[in-house]
């Protein structure tokens, strides 16, 4: 190990130009990865905000119990799919509209508007088919006069999902596939450098795990730094863009960063150990 | 030791490099290979050390089988035989001690005993005071001494050596020869590819030569080593012909031309 270790160290030593073009293709390759990464996201994030508005309203008729309501309350909260439920009297309701009409807030007269149920479902549930269901059933309550839940605008939201769910996936995987690719090329150039070294290393009797294992480690540490690189860059670049455009965007959790530089190691390794059995098995 | 029994290899581009040989080098032998350029020299050497491996028939080398080869046995077998070429193939940013101590290195030698082993190599093969040097820093001739240093460090069973003074003048390959000589009489068997005349004349070691993949003649029989010399002046005495030719083809087209 301590053998392979200098050599690391030798080759870097002896073509330092290499080593670093090396460590800034995978940061680069990582980084414009990265970037795409943000964006989708940010994107996600912007969906979701967006689909936790997704409630159903159920209009109440007058004279109710509220027993009745409290009843129906508590069932609702109980299906699997709803996250949270709400009743809103008439008279709340009437303060809300006053609170939010301003100016206009006299045009109500008590009275006018009707009780409801507010209820909002949980992340996994907010398609437009779990939505119409939750709606039947609460529209299945004798004193339910009506049920509005923006149908078309769920449907709709549920579409952009799914599109920018398969944009995403799609886009991520050629961003992933042109990393690999690039890195890949690198190592291999990394490796043909070394070529002659690699050989007389065999002609001498070195096996093939002590031949790759310098060439493993090489590999891996400049995973690793590209990792780190890549990730200075897009955090750099994500501050810029929070500066450029005034609002916060959201970066990668703490986990997903070390996954992603865990990425970069382990592109190294595989790129490295394929490079050297390439190379081995011509010799 | 060495066995190759009706050994053909075919290359798929350039077609039969070796046909149908068979060959015994014994332990402590010393054996030249002489032929022509491409008469199958140094795919011979390839075959023994297992760069190579026969398209048909099989090469025996202390005990590794070509037929029944696993790739590790490549590594365990050239840890028991030394190569050295014509080009040298040393390490450019290592100096010699580092080269030598290098081969030592990757087959797990105790790291305490590696500098004394390559000193003592070193000065085994005259170059104590150069063990600093780089090899752009030596002659061609001490650029050899190291590669064969390397060679021996594990103090292989046989040398292959192929054109090893291919590249020296005439001083350096005495010089070689007379190093691989001292070495086979330590009891290493060395098997080294030649074109140098010279070198045949001055030794009566056993002398292959080589035709178009085939063996032609083989001693043991006294008379091969005075054949083989023969047929190489005849082809040194064709190739100065061709040379001549040239320089004079040269000397022509560069005389100024004058009228008449």
């Amino acid at each position: 190990m301590r053998l392979a270790l200098r050599e690391v160290l030798l080759a870097v030593r002896r073509a330092p130009l290499l080593s670093a073009l090396g460590v800034i293709t995978i940061a680069f390759s990582l980084f414009a990865f990265g970037l795409f990464g943000l964006v989708a996201i940010n994107i996600r994030d912007a969906l979701r905000q967006v689909e936790s508005r997704v409630e159903i309203r159920a209009f109440i008729a007058d004279a109710t119990p509220i027993e009745a309501i409290v009843t129906a309350v508590g069932d609702i909260e109980e299906f699997p799919e709803v996250a949270h439920v709400d009743y809103v009297s008439p008279d709340s309701a009437l303060a809300t509209a006053r609170r939010e009409l301003g100016e206009f807030a006299d045009v109500f007269e008590a009275g006018v508007l009707p009780g409801s149920i507010e209820i909002r479902l949980k992340p996994d549930f907010r398609d437009p088919t779990s939505v119409k269901t939750v709606a039947a059933s609460v529209a299945a309550y004798s004193f339910v006069d009506d049920v509005r839940y923006g149908q078309d605008w769920v449907a709709k939201l549920y579409q952009i999902r799914t599109i920018a769910t398969i944009v995403g996936v799609v886009l991520g995987l050629a961003f992933a596939v042109v990393a690999v690719i690039i890195i890949g090329t690198t190592i291999r150039m990394s490796v043909l450098a070394r070529e002659r070294e690699i050989g007389i290393m065999r002609l001498v009797g070195a096996t093939d795990a002590f031949v790759r294992l310098p060439f493993v480690i090489d590999g891996f540490l400049k995973g690793v730094l590209g990792g780190f690189l890549a990730l200075a860059l897009t955090w750099l670049a994500s501050s810029l863009i929070d500066r450029a455009l005034g609002f916060r965007t959201v970066f990668f959790s703490p986990g997903f960063a070390a996954l992603g530089v865990l990425g970069g190691a382990l592109i190294g390794v595989a790129g490295s150990a394929i490079s050297v059995g390439r190379q081995l098995r011509r010799i | 030791m060495i066995r190759l029994t009706h050994v053909t290899k075919e290359y798929p581009r350039t077609g039969r490099a070796l046909d149908d040989v068979s060959l015994h080098v014994a332990k402590g032998e010393f054996v030249f290979l002489t032929g022509p350029s491409g008469s199958g020299k140094s795919t011979m050497l390839k075959l023994i050390f297992m760069e190579e491996r026969p398209t048909a028939g099989e090469v025996r080398v202390s005990g590794i089988n070509s037929a029944t080869l696993h790739r590790g046995d490549i590594a365990r077998l050239r840890r028991k035989l030394g190569v050295v070429f014509q080009d040298f193939r040393l390490l450019d940013d290592r100096t010699a001690h580092a080269n030598v101590a290098f081969a030592l290195e990757v087959t797990g030698a105790a790291e305490p005993t590696v500098p004394a082993k390559v000193s003592r190599l070193l000065t085994h093969v005259g170059l104590a005071s150069k063990g600093l040097a780089f090899p752009k820093e030596l002659s061609g001739g001490e650029q050899q001494r190291v590669a064969i240093a390397r060679a021996l460090v594990n103090d292989p069973f046989v040398l292959l050596a192929d054109e090893p003074t291919g590249n020296l003048d005439d001083r350096a390959t005495r010089g070689v020869f007379q190093l691989l000589r001292e070495i086979n009489a330590a009891g290493t068997a060395v098997v080294m590819a030649t074109h140098n005349l010279e070198l045949l004349r001055r030794s009566d070691f056993r002398t292959i030569d080589m035709l178009h993949g085939r063996i032609v003649s083989d001693t043991g029989d006294s008379g091969a080593a005075e054949r083989a010399a023969a047929r190489l002046a005849e082809d040194d005495a064709a190739a100065r012909e061709i040379a001549d030719a040239r320089e004079g083809e040269r000397t022509t087209a560069a005389r100024p031309w004058t009228p008449a």
